[in-house]
């Protein structure tokens, strides 16, 4: 092959470069630089080696925090799936309950997030709010700032209204793109309501569940403001998920290096994660192929 | 296996329809025999998909009713009707082995493993699927999953009919060659009702002994690919039939023939085919195939001019005009045409005459 060489073609890639240094490079190294060091102030520094991620890694407050939040994660996905699924399902085809249903199901999501943590907070609220009262005027004893099964339920609820919504879109866009002329075929094949579900639109609707599944995981698994509002971690620790737990290291407590050594680790950890649901999720859908 | 009548049937898209032009299918009554191969042939957007979708159930039509073998079927669902359909595009059940998507609509109708096992088996066979049969349908490429669409329709050994609508269309033109050829030797192996859309009338002429022509809506002709060529019934049947379509002259009625503009040409000793007193939309059609392209006068040839000829390997065809019209004229290879003496000659058994768009009886 002959191929002038050219090396100003470097200078093109230099804006996306200079970009992405500034945006995600440099940053991600001063966190790096922060978890190998101790820090006491300007110019009195430490080199501490693995020091930082050994404590975090034998932390017994992070383990619970990670076990809280494994546990807070799959459970939304539980519910937030198969609940979405069925309200695409459910919504109308065409005519006017079309715009009427998706700007309905659009108003959660439309909502600034620390808003959605005041609505609960007040919602839920044992004495003034409508849920608090009207599940204890049921004679079920129910306080999310004392019980922390109350907590957790009211959390989760939460995040369910928040967020079931975007499942659904997603998985309405993704029926809409089946042709016609498949549900056709399906008739004359005879297929049942659950064959049609099982064998057309669970497949395909594979692409959208797959993005559903990995933006739900990780945006659940990084959740802050809306607990945060609602019950600031409590009772106890009973809601504290770990980018909670992190905060109150970083900010609180201003223990540089151990928070830039857990912010390393839960970086890690979302990424392992959505790495493993979406090899698990493509290869699904592989069905078996040899 | 069912004849199937259609009695009074249209159908309409819109809600209330009221204007003729509301209507995507014109009532018709129009019956299809036990085992006989049709082909529907007509343009896109002629109705052809939509009259397919009216015997399968998947439309209910607006107004009439369907019997199979003089029982109404009208109101009853697809899947009670035992139909097979295959569709343009193939549908293939993408999470399925070739050999499941063959199955299925034999196990939705609980049919038993045997006798599942040994009609895949048969089918794969006919079509050429055998060694694919346990791999995943969506790594097929789009002739294999066509193959496997036509095969849920022909699995099935009880179907009142197989609807195919334009099954071909997206297939090699090799392989769907050799596949029109097995679908009709399926045909004259089962006797199966088949109902073959296209808009390609080659497809359709090859494939089936009635050819049922539809035009906005309406079915305009049914016949045998012969009766279509030689006797249309329509102006549309004409023009739409045969490679290039008939000839029309505007003509009026004259003496004991007609004239097209200042040229008197004769229909024969029929005589006036009872031609209505001074007919408007008057139109003389003929084939380009029996028009006759002669060197100098000769008795009842008139005078043309051919202006270009166009030579298409092993046949020809003369654009010839006559006063002011156009004609084609289609002569055997290596015919001399003539130059500026040609005189054309309109066999008189062979001039069909129209008013407005139907053929004079």
């Amino acid at each position: 092959m002959d191929r002038p060489e050219n090396n100003k073609a470097w200078l093109l890639v230099l804006p996306v470069v200079l970009i992405v240094a500034f945006s995600a490079i440099i940053p991600l190294m001063t966190v790096v630089n922060y978890s190998v060091q101790d820090i006491f102030g300007p110019g009195q520094r430490f080199f501490v080696g693995a020091e930082w991620f050994r404590e975090t890694l034998t932390n017994e407050r992070l383990h619970d925090a990670l076990i809280r939040q494994v546990i807070f994660s799959l459970t939304i996905l539980v519910i937030e799936l198969p609940l979405g699924i069925a309200i695409a399902l459910a919504l109308p085809i065409r005519g006017w309950g079309v715009s009427v249903s998706l700007v309905i199901l659009a108003l959660p999501l439309l909502i600034p997030w620390n808003v959605v943590g005041t609505i609960w907070q007040i919602f839920a609220r044992p004495d003034i709010g409508l849920a608090g009262r009207a599940i204890n005027g049921l004679g079920i004893d129910y306080n999310y700032t004392a019980d922390a099964f109350d907590a957790w339920v009211t959390v989760v609820v939460m995040d369910v209204w928040h967020w079931t919504p975007l499942v659904a879109l997603l998985c309405y866009a993704g029926l809409r793109a089946i042709p016609d002329a498949f549900y056709q075929a399906a008739k004359i094949d005879g297929a049942s309501a659950w064959a049609i579900f099982r064998y057309i639109q669970l497949p395909k609707m594979r692409g959208v569940l797959t993005i559903a599944v990995l933006l739900r995981f990780m945006d659940s698994f990084m959740i802050y403001t809306e607990p945060f509002v609602l019950t600031g971690g409590g009772p106890g620790n009973a809601t504290t998920f770990l980018s909670q737990f992190l905060t109150t290291i970083a900010v609180g407590r201003f223990d540089v290096g151990p928070a830039a050594a857990f912010s390393i680790i839960y970086f890690l950890i979302i990424l392992l994660f959505s790495w493993l649901f979406y090899t698990a999720i493509t290869r699904i859908g592989e069905g078996g192929d040899r | 296996m069912a004849r199937i009548t259609l009695h009074r049937v249209a159908h309409s898209y819109r809600a209330n329809p009221g204007e003729p032009s509301d209507f995507a299918l014109h009532p018709m009554d129009q019956s299809w025999e036990d085992g006989g191969a049709y082909a529907l042939l007509g343009p896109s957007g002629c109705g052809k998909t939509t009259l397919l979708n009216v015997i399968s159930g998947l439309v209910t039509p607006t107004q009439g009713r369907i019997a199979f073998d003089g029982r109404d079927v009208t109101a009853l669902p697809t899947r009670e009707r035992n139909i097979a359909q295959v569709f343009q595009f193939p549908v293939v059940y993408d999470t399925m082995t070739v050999a499941d998507n063959l199955a299925f609509p034999l196990r939705n109708r609980g049919i038993d493993a045997g006798t599942i096992r040994a009609r895949v088996a048969e089918v794969a066979e006919m079509l050429d699927l055998t060694a694919d049969l346990h791999r995943p349908a969506h790594r097929l490429d789009a002739d294999a999953k066509q193959k496997i669409s036509l095969g849920r329709g022909l699995v099935r050994s009880d179907v009142s009919a197989i609807l195919l609508d334009e099954p071909l269309t997206v297939i090699d033109p090799h392989l769907k060659w050799l596949l029109r050829r097995k679908l009709k030797e399926i045909h004259e192996r089962f006797r199966r009702t088949l109902i073959y859309v296209t808009h390609d009338q080659n497809e359709a002429l090859t494939f089936a002994q009635q050819i049922v022509v539809m035009y906005e809506g309406e079915v305009l002709q049914v016949g045998t690919p012969r009766e279509l060529f030689e006797n249309p019934k329509h102006l549309f049947v004409g023009y739409f039939i045969g490679s290039p379509g008939m000839n029309f002259l505007p003509c009026r009625p004259e003496g004991d023939g007609v004239a097209v503009g200042d040229v008197r040409i004769g229909i024969g000793n029929g005589g006036v085919r009872r031609l209505p007193e001074g007919a408007q939309d008057l139109k003389l059609g003929i084939r380009p195939e029996f028009l006759e392209l002669v060197d100098g006068p000769t008795p009842g040839a008139v005078p043309a001019a051919v202006r270009a000829v166009e030579d298409l390997g092993n046949f020809q065809i003369a654009d010839v005009v006559l006063g002011t019209h156009a004609l084609k004229v289609k002569l055997p290879e290596g015919f001399p045409v003539p130059g500026s003496r040609a005189h054309l000659r309109f066999p008189p058994d062979r001039i069909k005459l129209y008013l407005g768009n139907r053929l004079l009886a």
